[in-house]
């Protein structure tokens, strides 16, 4: 496991690293020594591009955790289920009834339509036939859809079609200094995620287990609930949606770990922020100077790890090995 | 002592339980028996409040079960429920560990491990305590949920056919060691049986129902007659007395 610990933590620092001096202006130690030019690239665009990327990879990833501990169902994630277009939905409102509304008052508006949506997807869950566990992320995908369509509909009357891709393609090249700060609150969602980790996933055991074992099963689906469409809100707000990082990277940890959440929400939160970085960096490499959106590489990186995923599952014995060996000696 | 009074439940106007009075000796092993769909399982999980109450009143060790704090009840009195499918993969130990949760909080401290130690020493699930649940046989999970029950410690336990998949050698040491836990520890077990001779040699008190009624309630001795086992199952069994010690012949 520390061993584990250790590449991993060398990977995501590496990435950081290189996140900070790759981009469309070169970062080198010269301009250090010109007059504080690239100090100042860094503190105005370069940190903040960075902490954005890690704090949206890591808290998605800890929605979809979250979400699917919810519905208890692997096989779901706020953005294509229903949370990022409704959190959409929110900001296309009011841009279009109050044009000049404050990012916090697009936030809040987002937050209300997005907790709004994933309750609507609840109770639409909660009514399918249990023995049937596909049928939840199809209609997820079908509700999703739905919204998107009502989006873009909505959009095209009010003639807003021009702003439709900030938030349904989530990328990081707008982000400065100033315009990602909102991005913290999901930070501290997912702290408060970890401190009530066990009861999450005392939740994933289903309702008679919870309530079996004291919890006040409906009040955590409730916080669940909150904390998975604030997440989604402010992600999409100020990066725009991006897919299946709450579906891959959940199962992949889940496949490795398992699912005691106390000791797997920081590997989830992990390697969620350090898919997503990969995702942004390739995205600016590819086609330097110019970028592709994070959330089109995350699509095709998601997809392989997926497919990955479901033919080459990850030895889920490798704790187990471990252990064994440890025990032999 | 569990004392039930006039508890009736329906299911989208269908009956489950009708007008149900008994009380369950307190530290003692008793057996609820009858037929499949008779109100078993629903009478079990409204003793543990897993559904709410809609007639009547139940109540364990004086505390009203509709209106106690769930989580002094998870102290009071553990369930271990019929069917348990799990959508998320945990260990062996990781569920058992979750049993006392309602004991630390989410801070487990030393006590807590060493009833978890205890609680797969005692099911025999030593060897396989690293292992995921899904990569494990269904006899396997069922005792990791039946030592995630023991791991709770509450003095009340109520298990739903527990010898669900397991052998007969895992069968008969989970009655022996529920009888130890209510001989020694004074714990007062109820337990959902389909072999009826398992209530015969290990239950102090059975219960017997029959499409939602209550249909016999007494000593094991008293009840294992051939015309109550009749007019529970609806089939003639003879009872034989080996020693002091009745078995139905219920076999052929
Ligand atoms: N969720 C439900 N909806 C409708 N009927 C139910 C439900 N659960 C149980 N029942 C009915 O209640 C009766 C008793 O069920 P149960 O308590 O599970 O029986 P047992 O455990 O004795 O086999 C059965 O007739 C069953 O069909
Ligand atoms: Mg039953």
């Amino acid at each position: 496991m520390t061993k584990g610990w250790l590449i991993a933590i060398a990977l995501l620092l590496t990435g950081i690293v290189a996140s900070l001096f790759v981009g469309a202006i070169d970062l080198d130690m010269n301009s250090f020594s010109r007059s504080g030019e690239g100090l100042n690239l860094l503190v105005v665009s370069r940190i903040p591009r960075t902490l954005a990327v890690l704090l949206t990879g890591a808290s998605l990833a800890v929605a979809g955790v979250i979400m699917q501990m919810i519905v208890a169902n692997r096989f779901v994630e706020p953005m294509t289920a229903g949370a990022g277009s409704t959190a959409a939905l929110g900001v296309l409102l009011i841009s279009f009834l109050l044009p000049g509304a404050s990012i916090f008052i697009k936030m809040a508006c987002a937050c209300v339509t997005s907790l709004l949506g994933t309750m609507v997807f609840l109770a639409m869950v909660r009514r399918l036939p249990p023995h049937q566990p596909l049928l939840v992320p199809l209609v997820g995908i079908a509700y999703g859809g739905v919204v998107s369509a009502l989006v873009t509909f909505i959009a095209f009357q009010a003639d807003l079609l021009q702003y439709l891709e900030t938030w349904f393609l989530g990328e990081f090249s707008g982000i400065l200094q100033g315009r990602y700060e909102l991005l913290w609150l999901a930070g501290v969602l997912m702290l408060l995620a970890y401190v009530i980790a066990d009861q999450f996933a005392i939740l994933g055991l289903g309702q008679s287990v919870s309530v079996n074992l004291g919890l006040n099963y409906h009040q955590i689906v409730r916080l669940g609930l909150v904390i998975v469409s604030l997440i989604s809100a402010v992600t999409v707000v100020t990066v725009g949606i991006i897919p299946f990082v709450g579906l891959v990277v959940p199962n992949i940890v889940s496949r490795w770990l398992g699912d005691n959440l106390r000791r797997t929400l920081p590997v989830t939160a992990m390697m969620g922020g350090g898919l997503v970085l990969l995702s942004d960096l390739v995205g600016r490499l590819v086609r330097h100077p110019f970028e592709i959106p994070a959330a089109t590489i995350f699509g095709v990186l998601g997809a392989l790890l997926f497919l990955w995923l479901l033919y080459f599952p990850p030895k889920s014995k490798g704790v187990a090995c471990l252990r064994d060996k440890e025990r032999a000696r | 002592m569990i004392n039930i009074q006039s508890v009736s439940h329906s299911i989208q106007g269908q009956t489950i339980l009708s007008d149900i009075s008994l009380s369950l000796p307190k530290g003692k092993l008793s057996a609820l028996i009858g037929p499949n769909g008779a109100g078993k399982s629903t009478l079990l999980s409204l003793i543990a409040r897993l559904h709410a109450l809609q007639h009547g009143v139940i109540t364990v060790d004086g505390l009203d079960v509709s209106k106690t704090p769930s989580r002094t009840l998870a102290r009071k009195l553990a369930i271990l429920s019929q069917s348990n499918t799990l959508a998320s993969r945990l260990t062996v130990r990781d569920l058992v560990s979750f049993g006392r949760f309602p004991h630390h909080n989410g801070r487990p401290g030393a006590e807590d491990k060493n009833k978890v130690d205890e609680a797969i020493a005692a099911l025999g699930l030593g060897e396989i305590a690293h292992r995921f649940l899904d990569e494990i046989s269904g006899g396997q999970r069922q005792k990791a949920f039946v030592a995630m029950a023991y791991a709770q410690d509450t003095d009340y336990l109520l298990l739903d056919e527990p010898l669900n998949n397991l052998d007969m050698k895992s069968a008969r040491a989970l009655m022996q060691t529920l009888h130890e836990l209510s001989e020694q520890s004074g714990k007062t077990i109820v337990v959902v049986l389909h072999e009826i001779n398992y209530a015969a040699l290990y239950a102090d008190w059975i219960v017997g129902l029959r499409d939602g009624k209550l249909i016999a309630n007494g000593p094991t001795h008293d009840i294992l007659t051939s015309e109550t086992i009749e007019t529970i199952f609806d089939f003639e069994a003879e009872i034989h007395q080996i020693g002091d010690q009745k078995l139905v012949m219920h076999y052929r």
